[in-house]
């Protein structure tokens, strides 16, 4: 069975067809990535999946159940998280404070004007958790807004995961990254796959990221699947070249 | 010294200061009356605050709820009861209860036309309180009453400052209780990014609504002890001037700051004391204070000294 399926997908804003009837579904543990040029609508199909906006057509499947007009709120809690092309922190807050309010919204305790000391005590031990698994723990009183890119990428990746994701969408998590920066993510989303066994979805643009990390690959071009297959039927297909590899090259 | 010692201290200070304010303010040239008006306003302007400086929303029109405290407060002892704590806990409780009826509708707008709600619902009090001529006392203002011995204990001016003093400990005590909690960091997200907070699933506008609610309670809380210190009730309490003056007291104190607007309520009452008592346009000394404050002290002045003795 398959933990998410698209059938016949397509959303249209206007007169612009951004997707035009996509089928794809994701196997549980799978890494898949999502690849594509500028407008390619990879960040359009995260926005379904997430149900930031319904689809024009079509349905989307999760975990045997229909899930095409469910809001974002209850998709959260049914396991799908994301994150966004454009870093979204708590700037203003440390690297702690940002997990704790992801903690403390996790167990549903956001309407609580007052805790317990055990409750604050599976807190703090679920935030240092969290910071050791995303490798950020030495950092864990900087303000997030005074980081890097990168280590704001890494704390909003620690955010999604205090939600326990049966499914994690990770929009060009590289984007704008320096090499070390771009080492570190790969490495964490490959152990989060591996090791925490959570399915992910990602939008990537660096091929050679894309090959060296996803176990299967979906490409997109202007609103169509293009192709999908592993890394070396993907390299392979003369389509892609000629599209996405061609282009790039 | 380290940052926490020198917190502790200056804490231990105020609270020393505070506490002893009947003894000493006659030598500085001020009165008791005046040290409750800057508790009063000062507990007003951190109730606002937990909905501006904790939350993110910008309301102009919090003096509805000071007013509503301070009207229900009257009336109760004009007409109902001559139980001051009473007429104290219905007033804070009618200002409460419009500010948590009232939220929901103001929420469902973002930004600047979150501000232009909050304002319009202000106003129709101020309306109301001035046209309903029988029972307000209208642009006179409600009078015909005056705070009751409380278990024989007459309120006298510095036992009223004590009684002040109390609540303005009990609603600090509140607010900082909630700002320590996931609901107060909730709050708080809020306003750094409700974007990420929703993709975590949290409806963002009840928090809202929930934290403009408790701001409303504290604010009739802070209306009702007006209405006792002066034992009067006047239209302005329910203006959206005095709404204003509230933002000025959290943004001259510092808004990032639990005790900004204490330090904000005591520079305005106190310009608006001395100053009034040589010119009727003290309010210019006000606007040129808040304009200098915003340029030098972008983040209050509490949260000016914080930083420097950060760095």
């Amino acid at each position: 069975m398959s933990l998410l399926t698209l059938e016949n997908i397509s959303r249209r804003f206007g007169a612009v067809t951004a997707l035009n009837d996509i089928s794809l579904s994701v196997e549980p543990g799978e890494l898949r990535a999502i690849i594509g040029p500028n407008g390619a609508g990879k960040t359009t199909l995260f926005n379904l999946i997430s149900g930031f906006f319904p689809p024009s057509d079509g349905r989307i499947i999760f975990e045997d159940a229909p899930i095409t007009a469910v809001n974002p709120a209850a998709l959260v809690k049914r396991g799908i998280i994301r994150t966004f092309q454009i870093t979204e922190v708590f700037l203003d807050l440390t690297v702690y404070e940002n997990l704790r309010v992801a903690v403390e919204t996790a167990m549903g305790l956001n309407i609580r004007p007052w805790i317990s000391r055990a409750s604050r005590a599976k807190i703090n031990d679920r935030v240092d958790e969290l910071m050791d698994i995303v490798k950020i723990t030495n950092k864990a009183d900087r303000v997030a807004g005074e980081m890097s890119h990168g280590d704001q990428r890494v704390v909003e990746v620690g955010i999604a995961l205090s939600r326990q994701p049966r499914l994690l969408l990770l929009d060009e998590p590289t984007a704008g990254m320096g090499d070390e920066e771009t080492n570190h993510m790969t490495g964490l989303i490959r152990a989060l796959n591996k090791e925490q066994k959570i399915t992910m979805l990602f939008i990537e643009h660096d091929m050679s990221i894309v090959f060296g990390v996803a176990d299967r690959i979906t490409v997109l071009d202007n609103g169509a699947m293009l192709a999908e297959g592993n890394a070396a039927e993907i390299a392979a297909n003369p389509r892609v070249q000629s599209a996405y590899l061609g282009a790039a090259a | 010294m380290s940052p926490a010692l020198r917190e502790k201290l200056v804490q231990g200070i105020t609270a020393l200061l505070l506490l002893t304010v009947p003894l000493w303010v006659g030598y500085v040239g001020g009165y008791t009356d005046l040290a409750s008006r800057v508790l009063i306003y000062a507990l007003a302007a951190m109730g606002l605050n937990l909905l501006l400086g904790f939350t993110g929303g910008l309301s102009f029109g919090h003096a509805a709820y000071f007013g509503l405290g301070a009207y229900g407060t009257g009336l109760m002892l004009d007409y109902v009861t001559g139980n001051t704590l009473l007429a104290l806990a219905v007033g804070t409780l009618t200002g409460g209860l419009a500010a948590l009826i009232l939220a929901p509708i103001a929420v469902r707008r973002r930004g600047i036309y979150f501000s232009m709600i909050t304002i319009a619902i202000g106003q129709m009090f101020y309306f109301i309180a001035v046209r309903w001529n029988s029972f307000t006392g209208g642009e006179d203002g409600l009078t015909g009453f005056t705070r009751q011995p409380i278990l024989g204990v007459t309120l006298s001016g510095t036992v009223f400052y004590y009684m002040v003093l109390l609540f303005f400990g009990l609603g600090a005590l509140l607010l900082w209780t909630i700002l320590h909690s996931p609901l107060g960091h909730t709050f708080v997200a809020i306003r750094e990014n409700q974007k990420r907070l929703t993709f975590l699933g949290i409806r963002v506008e009840r928090y809202i609504a929930l934290s403009f609610a408790i701001s409303g309670v504290v604010c009739a809380l802070a209306g009702g002890l007006n209405a006792l210190l002066d034992n009067f009730a006047s239209p302005d309490d329910l203006r959206y001037t005095l709404s204003g003056n509230f933002l000025i007291i959290v943004v001259l104190g510092g808004m990032r700051n639990f005790w900004g607007p204490l330090v904000g309520a005591a520079i305005f009452v106190l310009v608006q004391n001395y100053v009034s008592a040589i010119t009727q346009n003290w309010m210019t000394v006000i606007g040129l204070v808040f304009v200098l404050s915003v340029m030098f002290f972008p983040l209050g002045v509490l949260g000016f000294f914080r930083r420097r003795s950060r760095s």
